[in-house]
């Protein structure tokens, strides 16, 4: 029998390179996060029922996210939300967002395994990420909350602004692309981590 | 030496050495190259790219056309001004003849880019840009300012000191201010839409070698900026003369900031050629300097501040004269100078100098509000185009503006940022401007674009516009003679214009003389009907190595890779690429005596121990889509040629898209977990667009379809496990799923533990073989890998890659959309019509293969192809012809070879092909064309293994 501990995330092989980055940026795998894809009408009777399960309104401001403390769901369309929740709760929290939508119009895909997630942080985080990223991810233009759909250098990417001060995001990026993704923040982290 | 004793912002405190043309020479912190260069006597740097010429320093700023140099040392770069080249310890450079080298060495340095965003986006750092980034910054907005120097100023660096204190004051006001970014050594190139900006920083050229190796040596920074301030102020243009073209000859805006700005008197013997007052104040600034100068001004009436000043200084003041040529070998002797009035000059006479400056007056900086959409407008007081409307978020400032007095820029450009700031929201209180000298008013300048030669133009005295590119007078006149009316043409004729510099220094003077030489007595063209030459970016030379960043090496493209990736590496796979994926195409052996498996050998291998054993492959890359809803089925059975609908949750289902053409685009399988959920699946590299195409369809065209589409293709690591020992294998790790055909059929999958890791099994077979193809959470495709590669051990299970899973599925006659179609190729065409539902009311494609052309029965239909001798692998794409008879030509030709492979299986090689009316022709002989020969080949039906599919169920 396969040893459950032999689970791979995307970029388990990039950890010790996340790791040796410090000072100015901090990035670092979270891996095997639960991650559900919901589709559903906001303002259909399904609404209050998926938002007494997630323990929170699904944001309907564009580019936005909210956390319930557990899990956290992130705006993706007019009726889409990525919804990101604590390792191994996939198969209960689809079963119970399942019931709560009954046989409303919906859709609830697991994605656990789709992207994964990095934690980017530190001072430096917001200057690393304009180097492949078009996105004002400035304060002003990009308070805490903030989730976006975009490109960093050649791969899509949805980034997660977690504090007020531009340094704390979530970076979630499309498995296969991971390690591209890696091997370009490793790279472009070069001038941000080393004494100038 | 012509370093004068004290001034200038160099730092004397630090020499730094250099060399130039073989020779080595000193200079000091702050300069040139060509700063440094003049300080030493060398006047001459580069020679001329047609005629050889020796050619100087005609400017102080980019736009010099002339002092083009080779950089060698640190490392290689062609074609830099030497007027743009900071000077560092070690630079080792020449002089250049038009044209550069680039290096042979790989660049070790780093290039990035950077994104920025902004409230005010202020270009160049000049009194009026920096009024502009004050008024800004003080309201609180977010403002970038760049500028092309390494300090800020502009062209008061130029100056005696002038304002010196406010730029330093302003500098360090805007340097402390966290919303203000500075970009010193910047150059905004490129004005796109809606406030987009690149500028080029070039962060550690002026370093040379001891640039810290990590920090990128240039950037390109891209600037959405929601107002811009364009205050890029104005290039000096030259008056053109015989001989015009001499080292020792310059503007003389450049002369000054020589002088003032660097320290060096560019002559003892100085000849200032004016059309207008702002040279005045070059020729009083070098007569201070002790030069001996004369100003020779085109213009009768002298105003009387400029002359009472040179009178003062004891300057020779000779007005309504022009210089009609010089005299010199190499550097300027001397200056011809003659009366000039009613266009013409009189009898000349020689007046000694070292130094000729030359002004016709100033062309405003017009470049990126030009690329801005902005409209110019002809201001015949300027002989210059200045901007001529207003464009939404743009504003110019100064004398890019047509202002040309430093309170009108000061002020024009704090009027400019709070004009920005209302749009922006922002209240200002525009800063207190500097306190200034009285300016004395100024007169109006003479245009004068060439001051007529009569000499003969042909000999070896040429009046030189574009001096990069040895273009003259003549040039124009020649080009305007051949009929040409249009400034584009005449530039592209002449080549005025299309040489590093882009005619900074040229253009307006080409539009001038042209204007002149297309007027006659009774009609008079305007130079204002003529216009300019399109200013398109890049405004100065960017190099390659800039742009292109770091999506260079590891990172040029993103290389997609499955979960199993590390297993492949490990096990020496050969990959290919597939889109942006890399598959592994085989895996070949190592013997013992260390020799590699050929690819042909390898896939051998493969395919037979697949066929007669057990194989695996990693099909994790396969596009899959979940689609959810009541109506899913339907918006299946509307998307493909079969009917999905009918398919019951635990069953599989082949299926092929059509276009609205009738034409195949995609297959794949469909499973039905649910009754409101199907999985399907996409080829590789159609996986993002099978997506959209169902995406717009389910949003655009039946929005009443109650359903939901979400890729999961990386969810899913998807394992092939095939040969008649799979189920053998499979029993081994997944002791609790009966795998009787009567419990699991062909076409059905089952959810069971495998190796300890929840699977989806899905008998599917693309091989003909029996076959199970496993999907499992992306995290577990490793394990269950290793876990299969273990159970299989007992049987000689191979791992295979694409080439054996294509030779597999051709011997099957198995298409391959996108290999075997090309978009022309209906499922009819393929021999698949069964795929295509009779019964269903409409789908995509359905009306299309009603069409006459799809009905007739010398389509291009895929067969097989058996050449003749069983040893010769046709190539893919080969040509198919009817008849070996080459005399008629031209040939018929009858299709081309899709795929071509050896076959264990067959013993032989074999290909498929699409050949016009193919299916009639099996049993008939045709020949294949290649390599210069005919290949005879038997047509035969695509599917050559395994016909009656007896293997499927092992």
């Amino acid at each position: 029998m396969a040893d459950p501990r032999a689970r791979r995330s995307p970029l388990a092989g990039w950890a010790p390179q996340l790791q040796a980055l410090n000072g100015a940026i901090r990035a670092q795998e979270l891996p095997f996060l639960t991650q559900l894809n919901l589709r559903l009408d906001s303002g259909g009777p399904a609404a209050d029922p998926v938002a007494k399960v997630l323990g929170v309104s699904l944001p309907t401001v564009p580019c936005t996210s909210v956390g319930s403390g557990v899990y956290e769901v992130l705006w993706l369309g007019p009726d889409e939300w990525l919804i990101l929740a604590p390792a191994g709760s996939a198969p209960e929290l689809m079963i119970a967002l399942r019931e709560a939508i009954g046989s409303e119009h919906a859709a609830v895909t697991d994605v656990s395994a789709q992207r994964t997630t990095v934690q980017l942080s530190g001072p430096g985080a917001r200057e690393l990420l304009a180097k492949g990223c078009a996105i004002d991810l400035h304060p002003a233009a990009s308070p805490e909350g903030s989730c976006v759909q975009t490109l960093l250098a050649q791969t899509g990417i949805i980034i997660v602004v977690r504090d007020g001060t531009a340094t704390d995001f979530l970076l979630l990026v499309r498995s296969s692309f991971a390690e591209y993704f890696a091997a370009w923040l490793v790279d472009a982290s070069v001038e941000l981590t080393e004494p100038a | 030496m012509t370093r004068v004793a004290a001034g200038g912002r160099i730092d004397r405190n630090t020499e730094l050495a250099f060399t130039f043309d073989g020779k080595a020479y000193r200079g000091y912190a702050g300069d040139t190259l060509a700063s440094a260069l003049l300080a030493n006597g060398v006047h001459q740097v580069a020679t001329s790219i047609c005629y050889g010429r020796p050619r100087g320093i005609m400017a102080a700023g980019v736009e010099d056309a002339n002092a083009l140099v080779q950089i060698e040392t640190p490392f290689p770069e062609p074609m830099l001004t030497a007027t743009t080249v900071e000077l560092y310890d070690g630079l080792v450079a020449r002089g250049l003849q038009g044209q550069g080298r680039l290096a042979d060495l790989p660049d070790q340095a780093r290039y990035d880019a950077m994104h920025e965003h902004c409230d005010v986006l202020v270009v160049g750092a000049g009194p009026s840009g920096l009024m502009s980034a004050l008024t800004a910054a003080r309201a609180g907005a977010r403002v970038v300012l760049l500028d092309d120097q390494p300090e800020l100023g502009g062209s008061l660096l130029a100056s005696r000191n002038q304002l010196a204190e406010w730029v330093s004051a302003v500098t360090s006001e805007l340097n402390s201010l966290a919303t203000v970014r500075v970009l010193r050594r910047t150059t905004a190139f490129g004005y796109y839409d809606d406030g987009f900006v690149l500028a080029l920083e070039k962060r550690t050229d002026h370093l040379g070698a001891a640039a810290p190796p990590a920090a990128a040596r240039q950037r390109i920074w891209r600037i959405r900026a929601r107002q811009v301030i364009l205050a890029t102020g104005a290039h000096e243009r030259p008056v053109v003369f015989a001989d015009n073209d001499r080292p020792g000859i310059m503007l003389a805006g450049a002369g000054r900031a020589y002088l003032n700005r660097y320290g060096v008197l560019g002559g003892n013997r100085v000849v200032v050629f004016t059309t207008n007052d702002s040279a005045y104040t070059a020729a009083l600034d070098l007569a201070d300097a002790g030069a001996a100068v004369t100003v020779v001004d085109a213009r009768t009436e002298i105003p009387q501040h400029p002359a009472a000043e040179c009178a003062r200084r004891g300057v020779a003041l000779k007005a309504g004269h022009v210089v009609t040529g010089t005299s010199g070998n190499g550097r300027v002797t001397g200056a011809h100078i003659a009366p000039y009035a009613d266009g013409k000059a009189g009898a000349r006479q020689g007046i000694g100098c070292d130094l000729l400056l030359v002004s016709g007056g100033w062309n405003p900086t017009v470049h990126l509000f030009s690329q801005a959409r902005g409209k110019l407008r002809y201001d015949e007081s300027l002989g210059a185009f200045v901007p001529g409307s207003s464009v939404k978020a743009v504003r110019v400032a100064g004398s890019a503006a047509g202002v040309f007095t430093l309170s009108g820029c000061l002020s024009g450009a704090a009027d400019a940022a709070v004009a920005a700031l209302q749009e922006l929201g922002l209240s200002s209180a525009p800063p207190a401007l500097p306190s200034l000298d009285a300016e004395p008013e100024t007169t109006p300048g003479l245009v004068l674009w060439a001051v007529p030669d009569k000499g003969d133009e042909s000999g070896p005295c040429r009046r030189f516009v574009d001096f990069q590119r040895d273009s003259t007078v003549a040039d124009i006149l020649r080009a305007t003679g051949a009929g040409l009316t249009s400034v584009e043409h005449v530039k592209r004729y002449t080549t005025i214009g299309t040489a590093h510099d882009q005619g900074k220094t040229s253009g307006m003077i080409a539009s001038g003389i042209m204007a002149e030489a297309l007027s006659t007595d009774k009609h008079q063209v305007e130079v204002a009907s003529l216009g300019t030459t399109t200013f398109r970016p890049p405004y100065a030379s960017v190099a390659f190595a800039a742009l292109a960043g770091r999506d260079r090496g590891e990172i040029f493209d993103p290389v997609r890779v499955t979960e199993i990736h590390p297993w492949h590496l490990e096990h020496g796979a050969v990959f290919e690429n597939v889109g942006q994926w890399k598959r592994p195409r085989y895996y070949p052996q190592r013997s013992a005596a260390g020799s590699i498996e050929d690819i042909d050998t390898a896939v051998l291998r493969e395919c037979r121990t697949t066929r007669e054993s057990v194989g695996m492959m990693d099909g994790s890359t396969l596009g899959k889509i979940n689609v959810q809803g009541s109506d899913a089925g339907e918006f299946l059975d509307r998307l493909y040629t079969n009917l999905m609908s009918t398919l019951k949750p635990g069953f599989i289902r082949y299926g092929a898209m059509c276009g609205m053409d009738g034409m195949i685009i995609d297959d794949g399988t469909v499973a039905r977990v649910s009754d409101t959920e199907f999985v399907l699946t996409t080829t590789t590299g159609n996986a993002a667009m099978i997506l959209d195409w169902m995406e717009e369809f389910a949003q655009t065209e039946w929005p009443e379809l109650r359903v939901n589409l979400t890729s999961v293709t990386e969810q899913w690591v998807t394992i092939a496990l095939v040969g008649p020992r799979s189920r053998d294998v499979l029993a081994s790790v997944a002791a609790e799923l009966d795998l009787s055909n009567e419990a699991f059929g062909f076409m059905t999958w089952r959810d069971a533990s495998v190796a300890g890791i929840e699977a989806r099994i899905c008998r599917i077979s693309f091989s003909g073989e029996l076959a199970y193809e496993l999907n499992v959470n992306a995290w577990d495709g490793l394990a269950l890998w290793e876990a299969l590669i273990e159970a299989g051990k007992p049987y000689g299970i191979t791992p295979y890659g694409t080439e054996t899973m294509h030779v597999l599925r051709a011997e099957k006659g198995y298409p391959i959309i996108g290999q075997d179609t090309d978009g022309t190729v209906t499922p009819q065409d393929l021999g698949m019509g069964w795929v295509v539902s009779k019964k269903k009311l409409d789908f995509i494609g359905k009306r299309s293969f009603s069409r006459a052309e799809n009905q007739r029965p010398d389509r291009k239909q895929l067969v097989g192809l058996l050449p003749v001798d069983r040893t010769v692998l046709l190539d893919e794409g080969a040509q198919v012809l009817a008849t070996a008879d080459l005399s008629q030509l031209p040939v018929p030709m009858l299709g081309h070879v899709t795929s071509s492979y050896r076959s264990a299986a067959l013993d032989g090689t074999f290909a498929l092909a699409l050949v016009r009316a193919g299916r009639e022709r099996i049993g008939q002989r045709l020949h294949a064309w290649q390599d210069g020969e005919l290949v005879s080949v038997t047509v035969t039906d695509p599917v050559l293994y395994d016909k009656e599919g007896a293997r499927r169920d092992g």
